[in-house]
């Protein structure tokens, strides 16, 4: 707003002499007008902060960030959705014919080649990033497909799981592998890992 | 058209007494009793005042069903049945707020379809036109949050994929998804503000609907042969030519809207919208409501998650540009033999973008988005700039009386068509 303040408009009944305003010289006047305006727009600005910030996750919503999630009772090939934050998040305990196939995709094949794993920054996206070393049967991912949102089918043993074994987006056709990898469809990055660490040998704490 | 003489003469004393005190009786008075209107207004020219109306019946019903919904996310759904069956009248006032959304897109839809067959939005209806295209958005914000507050399967995941492409913006997209919610996915949190604004919506609408109509009042209504009012005769009062005639219109739109209320009060309604939300299962097929179809398709034919958004959002930022793309000087395009069928054929692509934004998107559903896509886009930025330049537009009639009576005094072959309209 202050930005838009002329300096050098004259102001002809105020303080400046008119030989100044002549030449476009900014007045004692209009260096005032100018400086508390900017002043008052800082003013207006830090007053607007706490309206702004107030829609942000509050304290409670905050808290609730962490999950812990039992795993004995999830049988190969079989798979549960707990919530975390308000999110679903998969858990699949993997065949071994699944993980297999994971591991053999090559990372030229990838759309995305990059982790989305808080645990693993930077690295690749190949099987053994996306999963805990000693736990590799294990997939958790956010089941929140990238794209826009929607929650892909592939948790029930009966769902369409689409053409890599994975997971199916029915909303616009993103097609996740059995390491939760883009493959085909519109979502641009890979499901998100969650931050999460075992805590016993079946046990896991999400967040 | 502001400073025509009005003919208001104060009648008894109290009325002198505050004319001279609070002149509100005059103004009113001077812009919708006798204000010029031009003679020839079809009734294309109906809907602002329907609209109007629409906007006035939502404010209403809105209103009072506020008064029994409750905006949390364990009682939103459950209160909504409750105005249905419990509530006194509560199904009748639920169907009037939920069918006169629908209403008010189409009134608005056709106001706007007008607005560019006749050129309304060139010179000096620039600033009208782009009121316009702000309102339009304001009730886009409004209908979509509206749509929210029922909590159903199709207004949770609505929400969901709307809000999800602002996430699509690098570096900062999640940050405000995250600001948008109020939590890490879309909650009862986002509910409740989505309540709040949708209360409050309706009053900037009204606001920036009171610039447009006070925009319209200085520069005069367009008409089906884009000239000006010259002279008097030009023109009749508005009370009671057009007044009467908006009555009748509104009259008929009434009972349209009636027999959607009492007879098939869902029938634009989705059947997954009678679920309750449930954030662990997305419905297979996820549509927004009728009138959001065209764009919804626009985003879906681009395979670029970034690119569908803006997009989107580009189809309806560039109607505000249109005054000056659009390069002819004639305004009608009942004289634009050329422009006219581009015209026609936008008008069949937004409606197949309608058709297809319905369906799922694979195939040739796909395919044929994007052509159309594409003719959207092209229309404005190729086909309006460049067929302004090139076409030969039909004779104009001298006056808008001339055109009335379908005389027309003899024409000087050779005068340029366009030169009879001031740009």
């Amino acid at each position: 707003m202050a930005s838009e303040v002329k300096t050098n408009a004259p102001h002809s009944t105020t303080g400046g002499t008119a030989a100044s305003a002549m030449h476009g010289d900014p007045t004692r006047r209009d260096f005032i007008t100018t400086a508390a305006l900017a002043w008052a727009g800082v003013g207006g600005a830090i007053a607007l902060w706490p309206f702004i910030q107030q829609m942000n996750p509050d304290a409670s919503t905050q808290a609730l960030s962490s999950t812990e999630v039992d795993l004995a009772p999830i049988k190969e090939g079989q798979a549960i959705t707990v919530l975390w934050r308000g999110k679903p998040v998969f858990i699949r305990n993997r065949t071994k014919d699944e993980i297999e196939k994971a591991k053999d995709t090559p990372l030229a094949q990838l759309p995305d080649k990059a982790s989305e794993n808080e645990a693993n920054p930077g690295a690749s996206a190949s099987d053994q990033n996306r999963t805990k070393p000693g736990h590799e049967n294990w997939m958790v991912l956010v089941g929140i497909c990238t794209h826009l949102g929607c929650i892909p089918k592939g948790q029930g043993l009966s769902d369409q799981r689409g053409e890599y074994g994975g997971w199916f987006c029915p909303c616009h056709g993103s097609t996740y592998d059995t390491a939760g990898r883009i493959r085909k469809g519109p979502a641009p990055r890979n499901l998100d890992v969650p931050p999460y660490e075992f805590v016993s040998a079946t046990k896991i704490k999400i967040g | 058209m502001s400073d025509h003489l009005s003919t208001y003469e104060p009648k008894g004393a109290f009325a002198k007494w505050m004319d001279a005190r609070l002149p509100v009786m005059r103004m009113m008075h001077g812009q919708f009793v006798d204000f010029p209107t031009p003679r020839n207004l079809n009734y294309m020219w109906t809907f602002g005042g329907i609209l109007t109306l629409m906007l006035g019946v939502q404010i209403l019903s809105g209103l009072v069903l506020s008064m029994h919904y409750q905006p949390s996310d364990a009682e939103a759904f459950n209160s909504i049945e409750l105005i249905r069956r419990d509530v006194n009248y509560g199904w009748l006032l639920r169907n009037i707020h939920a069918v006169g959304a629908s209403m008010f897109f189409f009134a608005v839809y056709l106001h706007m379809a007008r607005g560019l067959y006749y050129g309304s939005y060139k010179a000096p209806r620039e600033i009208l036109w782009i009121l316009g295209v702000i309102i339009f958005l304001l009730m886009m914000a409004a209908g979509f949050m509206g749509y929210a507050l029922v909590w159903g399967q199709m207004s949770f995941w609505g929400v969901t994929v709307i809000t999800n492409l602002f996430s699509a913006i690098p570096l900062v997209g999640s940050s405000i998804t995250k600001w948008l919610w109020g939590g890490f996915a879309v909650s009862g949190v986002t509910l409740n503000r989505f309540f709040s604004l949708h209360f409050l919506l309706p009053f900037v609408i009204v606001g920036v609907v009171a610039l447009h109509i006070w925009a319209l009042h200085v520069v005069g209504q367009n008409n089906p042969t884009g000239l000006e009012i010259k002279t008097k005769s030009d023109s009749v009062p508005m009370l009671p030519y057009a007044v009467m005639k908006d009555f009748f219109a509104m009259a008929v739109f009434m009972v349209i809207y009636a027999w959607f209320i009492f007879f098939v009060p869902n029938y634009l309604g989705d059947a997954d919208n009678f679920i309750e939300a449930n954030p662990l299962s997305t419905p297979p097929h996820i549509v927004p409501e009728w009138y959001f179809l065209p764009f919804y398709a626009i985003l879906r034919s681009i395979p670029s998650k970034l690119g569908g958004v803006l997009m989107m959002f580009g189809s309806i930022a560039l109607l505000a540009f249109l005054p000056w793309l659009d390069t002819s000087n004639v305004r009608s395009a009942k004289y634009r033999p050329m422009f006219k069928w581009f015209l026609w054929a936008f008008f069949f692509s937004v409606i197949a973008l309608g058709y297809l934004g319905g369906k799922p998107a694979e195939g040739s559903y796909v395919l044929w988005s994007r052509v159309f896509t594409t003719y959207y886009f092209a229309f404005f930025l190729l086909i309006m700039p460049i067929v302004g330049l090139i076409e030969t537009p039909r004779r104009l009639p001298n006056s808008i009386m001339d055109a009335v009576l379908g005389g027309g005094g003899p024409m000087a072959s050779g005068v340029a068509p366009a030169a009879a309209e001031k740009r």
